[in-house]
């Protein structure tokens, strides 16, 4: 809907910097006798060289996303040390949130280092830190859901809601009738 | 993040709005809750016509209250309930305004104004023996304009003044047993004359000067038949007697001081004169009553003492006194039974042939038969003489009759409930018709619209009105079906004349009332009494088409070894299916927890010579039994002995005749307490369809303390014999209470306390794993509660969650008394304030909600009290953590927070008994406080965390759902059509 209000509000629009390949980013068609492609092929070493940074670029922003959940720890930590230890509605907010941002982080690892993937670039150690960082967001929700005793780890857990035992032997009586 | 905040914010003042609504509103009373006013039984009366106000009628009863009644209606004006233990002896009016009563064996006189029932005066009148009470008001006899009140008790006699209640002069007539039964009073002189018997033979007159109390004559001759004490004035100088083999009539003279005697054998006047004879106290001139067998014989007695039979009539009738309507003329009523009519007749009292009204009333005979009859007479417009009677029945109601009808009638047997059960109502049947629901519809949409504008302040007063109207007229509490929420049950209740009333807990009407033959006095059954109800057959799973019954245990006779009677009644109709008259006594009446195929609950009934008869008589009842037959044990507390003992079954009697439902038993243990020592004063067992959700208990810091949970525990308190009577008798230092736990299987002692310095009464309850206890300390000079909680100690080592998880633990197996229980003992103990009627504790149907202690306090009123103040872990200064767990800081006394008397600004007047059944509706109980009143109320201890409000507005619910669909059609429309001149707007540049 924005997107499309942006277009509608400019009438026209010339973009200077424009150096896309593809014919079909650009509006207005190639001028006549002109050939796209031949001009790409002269400049290999620039481009082999803009790839090298690339890569680096890459590589230095998978590391940076990687620990990224790091920040997150520290204020999560924060909050919940803010939260307390009773149930209420802000502790149990903040601790599911702490519980399910490391989830939905763990669920996306493959998405978020896409666009870093790259055969010169290696992300499996930043993918290995993100993952432990958000393990350990993980757990601290976790360790923050058993402070709060929404855990069963306790005997009484497990115990509140046991009938009473049956007896075998049955009396009744007591004053006799006058 | 501001949504949460929001929403927290919400959920904060809907806690705070929760907890403000612990107590009522105003306009919340009569809601859920009912009030119903008795009497009891009426003893005397007297009425009270002669000005033109307010024509009423004062009576005294038998549960000793006093009470004024409106004579055109039945309303109560006033009413005071006296003390248990001050009965009304007699009851009168002085100088037209005052209401004079005798009371407490005739030591107490009182007067009470008569239009707004306030004291007026109160006089104590020392006695030095005790005797009967006989109560006059002289009318003839004016001493400055004042009545005299003649009142004799406590072996004297006293003339007391009915403005101020001095004593004017005080006559001893001490002669050991000597008994006044008529005091005559001279139309003409100051003399009255006090007739009465010394012992069993002797006749004693005295003389007196009414002005100075001065003996002018006193006369005392001997009978050598003796007297069984009843005496009836046939004239001035004439009264009649029985002798002592109640064979002979006796008619005595004692003219000018001279006594002399008449005898008369009633077999030469009666023809069949087998029976024993008894005198009716009627005051008649020149004719008393006397009943002989089935018959009431009037006898006329002549100038030469001849006596002759008037008339015979058979005996349910009743005989009202002398009423003296005008110028010399008394009459008097005479009401007989005819097939389900009875027939009032009042006839001149010295004119037997002619009767001066004959009436014949249709009555329903579910009221039995006439017990008394009290007249009073009228002045119709035509100038000629009505009379209307106040009748009491046999189930104890109360009849007013008028020209020839009932002109109101008071169901008084409810003011004397001896036990009481409830059933559930029949299910909704499908096919009720359309009408009825779009009525209903229709009718419900426009309450709630009322409703709405109430609480959006807009309703008119008229409007509130009605809104208050409809609250209370609820025709859905009324229903005669089950509801969802359980609140709607039938209440049945057995009355002290043997009459059942089932009442709806909606609004306390009477569904239907018997009167149960097998509890009505006969010739087999001379003085039946019903003794208990029980739930016979509580159809369910596979008898559901059947309709509950209830079972009434009675014996016939005073006796404990009197035969017993069963009467099996349908809950639904109040139909008597079935009556039995066992050929055993009932000592103990002993509900098994097992039911036949046909759901009828087995009962164990001891008798008085130690033998159990299983009831229903079926053979697979027998098969149940004889298969728990190792398992069941019954005990006995008996009072007098202060023994305990504790039975087993075993085999078949050996008896004469062959009786497969009936069996031995044998004596396992007894528990026998010193007597010099130790009385038993109260005990306390648990209610048998208690139903407790768990065995453990989860306290601070996740531990866990498991209950010790079990139905066979008793609860005993003795106190030193010094101490047993009343607070005051007994010095701290001679006056101790002991409290015992004992398990009934093996008569083992759990636990035991001894409290120094304290005494009884003691008030216990029983419920869970704990005890409650009131009693009074001595030394404090104050009452006290004391609460015991008992834990397991043998499972407490279960706490390794990995063994829980797994289910390797013995927590859910069976457990036997005989395995050795180790127990802890918590226990604490309060300052209350109250003396204490009655306790009984709150019960829900799950046991999950926490409970509330129902105390019938001293000032007739139900107060609930959080079992959260009676908590052994209370400690002056709890942790966090035990804060958060919900413990109170202890302090020396229990709080009476005044919002939570149950029974708000009503009393129940004579409280005896509460009773608590649990709604389905798990956070809610039903609570029912009877005495000579009946309250009815549903509490929820923990508040009703489970259903809305009833003051919750679903037509605003409904009105808010529907505004929010319409806002999102209207923005959603006025979104697309804005969306669409966009477009437009775009492709026309």
């Amino acid at each position: 809907m924005e997107k499309g209000k942006g277009v509608v509000a400019r009438r026209w629009a010339i973009d200077f910097t424009d150096n896309s390949i593809s014919p079909s980013s650009r509006d207005i068609p190639d001028p006549l006798g002109y050939a796209r492609a031949s001009s790409d092929q002269d400049d290999s070493t620039v481009s082999r060289q803009k790839k090298d940074a690339e890569a680096n670029w890459k590589a230095q922003k998978a590391w940076e996303v990687a620990q990224s959940p790091l920040k997150n720890l520290l204020m999560m930590g924060f909050m919940m040390w803010m939260a307390g230890s009773a149930v209420h509605l802000f502790s149990i907010g903040i601790t599911f949130s702490a519980l399910w941002q490391p989830i939905n982080a763990l669920q996306g690892v493959g998405k978020i280092f896409e666009p870093y993937k790259d055969s010169k670039v290696d992300i499996l150690a930043p993918k290995l830190l993100f993952i432990a960082l958000n393990l350990v967001g993980l757990a601290l929700g976790v360790w923050k859901l058993n402070t709060l005793g929404l855990l069963p780890t306790h005997a009484s857990d497990w115990v509140s809601s046991l009938p009473p035992a049956q007896e075998i032997e049955y009396a009744g009586g007591g004053i006799p009738l006058h | 993040m501001a949504m949460a905040v929001r929403v927290f914010l919400l959920l904060t003042l809907l806690f705070l709005y929760a907890n403000f609504s612990s107590a009522l509103y105003e306009d919340q009373v009569g809601l859920m809750d009912w009030h119903q006013q008795y009497i009891g039984k009426v003893k005397h009366a007297v009425f009270h016509t002669q000005r033109a106000g307010r024509k009423r009628v004062v009576v005294s009863t038998e549960e000793n209250a006093i009470a004024s009644l409106d004579l055109r209606t039945g309303d109560i004006f006033w009413r005071h309930v006296l003390g248990a233990n001050d009965a009304v002896d007699g009851i009168d009016i002085a100088l037209g305004k005052y209401v004079i009563t005798l009371s407490s064996e005739g030591s107490i006189l009182r007067a009470w104004n008569l239009p707004d029932g306030q004291m007026v005066w109160e006089t104590f009148l020392r006695g030095s023996t005790s005797s009967n009470s006989l109560l006059s008001i002289l009318t003839n006899f004016k001493m400055d304009k004042e009545n005299m009140v003649l009142v004799f008790g406590g072996g004297c006699l006293h003339a007391v003044s009915s403005i101020d209640g001095e004593t004017i002069w005080r006559k001893e007539l001490a002669t050991e047993s000597f008994e006044i039964r008529q005091i005559l009073q001279s139309p003409e002189s100051d003399i009255i004359h006090a007739l009465g018997f010394v012992g069993s033979s002797k006749f004693v007159t005295y003389k007196i000067d009414a002005k100075n109390g001065e003996l002018l004559k006193h006369t005392s001759t001997a009978f050598p038949g003796g007297f069984p004490g009843e005496l009836s004035l046939v004239s001035a100088d004439t009264v009649v007697a029985l002798d002592a083999t109640r064979s002979i009539l006796v008619s005595i003279s004692f003219q000018n001081g001279e006594t002399s005697f008449h005898q008369t054998f009633i077999s030469d006047l009666v023809a069949d004169s087998a029976g024993v004879a008894t005198i009716l106290p009627a005051r008649l001139t020149g004719i008393f009553a006397m009943k002989i067998n089935s018959f009431i014989v009037f006898i006329s007695v002549t100038d030469e003492h001849k006596l002759e039979v008037v008339q015979k009539i058979t005996y349910p009738a009743a005989v009202s006194d002398v009423l003296s309507f005008s110028e010399g003329q008394k009459a008097f009523a005479l009401v007989q039974h005819g097939g389900s009519r009875i027939q009032l007749v009042v006839k001149l009292d010295n004119d037997w042939s002619t009767d001066l009204l004959k009436e014949s009333i249709e009555i329903d005979p579910k009221k039995g038969f006439v017990e008394k009859v009290f007249i009073n007479n009228y002045i119709r417009t035509d100038r000629s003489h009505g009379f209307r009677a106040l009748v009491v029945m046999e189930d104890h109601s109360l009849l007013l009759l008028q020209q020839g009808d009932i002109v109101w009638s008071r169901e008084d047997g409810l003011a004397s409930i001896i036990d009481m059960t409830t059933s559930e109502l029949p299910v909704e049947k499908k096919g009720v018709s359309v009408a009825k629901v779009e009525h209903n519809l229709f009718e419900w949409l426009k309450g709630h619209f009322l409703k709405l504008k109430g609480t959006l302040m807009l309703a008119s007063p008229d409007d509130i009105t009605s809104i208050q109207e409809m609250r209370l007229k609820s025709s859905e509490k009324n229903k005669m079906t089950r509801d969802h929420n359980g609140f709607r049950k039938l209440l049945i209740v057995l009355t002290k004349a043997g009459k059942l009333y089932a009442l709806h807990t909606g609004d306390g009407r009477v569904i239907w009332s018997l009167l149960l033959s097998s509890l009505r006095r006969s010739e087999v059954c001379e003085h039946p009494t019903g003794l208990n109800i029980y739930q016979w057959q509580v159809p369910h799973h596979h008898a559901m088409d059947e309709n509950p019954s209830v079972l009434v245990v009675g014996k016939c006779g005073l006796g404990f070894d009197a035969p017993g009677v069963f009467s099996f009644v349908d809950s639904y109709t109040g139909k008597e299916l079935d009556s039995l008259s066992l050929a055993h006594s009932v000592a103990q009446v002993i509900t098994l927890p097992f039911t036949d195929s046909t759901e009828q609950r087995l009962h164990l009934l001891i008798d008085a010579s130690n033998h159990a008869h299983v009831y229903p008589r079926n053979l697979e009842a027998v098969n149940i039994l004889e298969r728990e037959l190792p398992n069941i044990y019954w005990y006995s507390v008996e009072y007098q002995r202060d023994i305990i003992t504790g039975h087993a079954l075993k085999g078949n009697c050996i008896l004469d005749v062959e009786d497969e439902y009936c069996f031995n038993t044998r004596e396992l243990w007894s528990i026998v307490f010193p007597s010099e020592a130790e009385k038993i004063i109260a005990t306390a067992t648990r209610k048998l369809n208690e139903v407790v959700h768990t065995q453990a208990k989860v306290i601070a810091d996740q531990d866990v303390m498991y209950k010790y949970i079990s139905r066979n525990l008793l609860f005993v308190a003795t106190v030193a014999p010094k101490a047993a009577g009343e607070i005051g008798s007994a010095t701290p230092e001679e006056s101790w209470l002991v409290v015992y736990l004992i398990d009934t299987i093996t008569g083992r002692i759990l636990h035991r306390v001894t409290h120094f310095g304290s005494q009884g009464p003691v008030h216990a309850v029983f419920s869970e794993n704990w005890v409650i206890y009131h009693y009074f300390n001595l030394r404090a000079h104050r009452y006290e509660m004391s609460v015991i909680e008992i834990y397991d100690q043998s499972r407490a080592g279960n706490k390794d969650v990995w063994k829980l998880v797994l289910g390797k633990h013995n927590l859910t197996s069976a457990i036997s008394s005989y395995s050795r229980p180790e127990v802890m003992v918590k226990s604490q103990t309060y300052f209350f304030t109250h003396s204490v009627k009655t306790m009984a504790v709150t019960s829900t149907s799950k046991g999950i909600t926490s409970k509330q202690l129902l105390i019938g306090t001293i000032g007739d009123q139900v107060l609930a009290l959080d079992k959260r103040y009676l908590d052994p872990r209370r400690s002056p200064d709890p942790t966090q953590t035990e804060r958060e767990e919900g413990i109170i800081p202890l302090t020396d006394s229990l709080p009476i927070i005044p919002q939570s008397y149950v029974t708000h600004s009503l009393k129940v007047e004579g409280l005896r008994g509460i009773v608590t059944v649990p709604a389905k509706l798990e956070s809610t109980s039903l609570v029912f406080a009877y005495g000579v009143d009946l309250f009815f109320t549903r509490i929820a201890p923990s508040r009703t965390y489970d259903s809305l409000t009833e003051d919750f507005s679903y037509a605003l619910l409904l009105i808010t759902i529907v505004a929010l669909i319409a806002a999102i059609f209207v923005t959603w429309i006025l979104s697309e059509n804005k969306e669409l001149r966009e477009k437009w707007s775009l492709t026309v540049q």
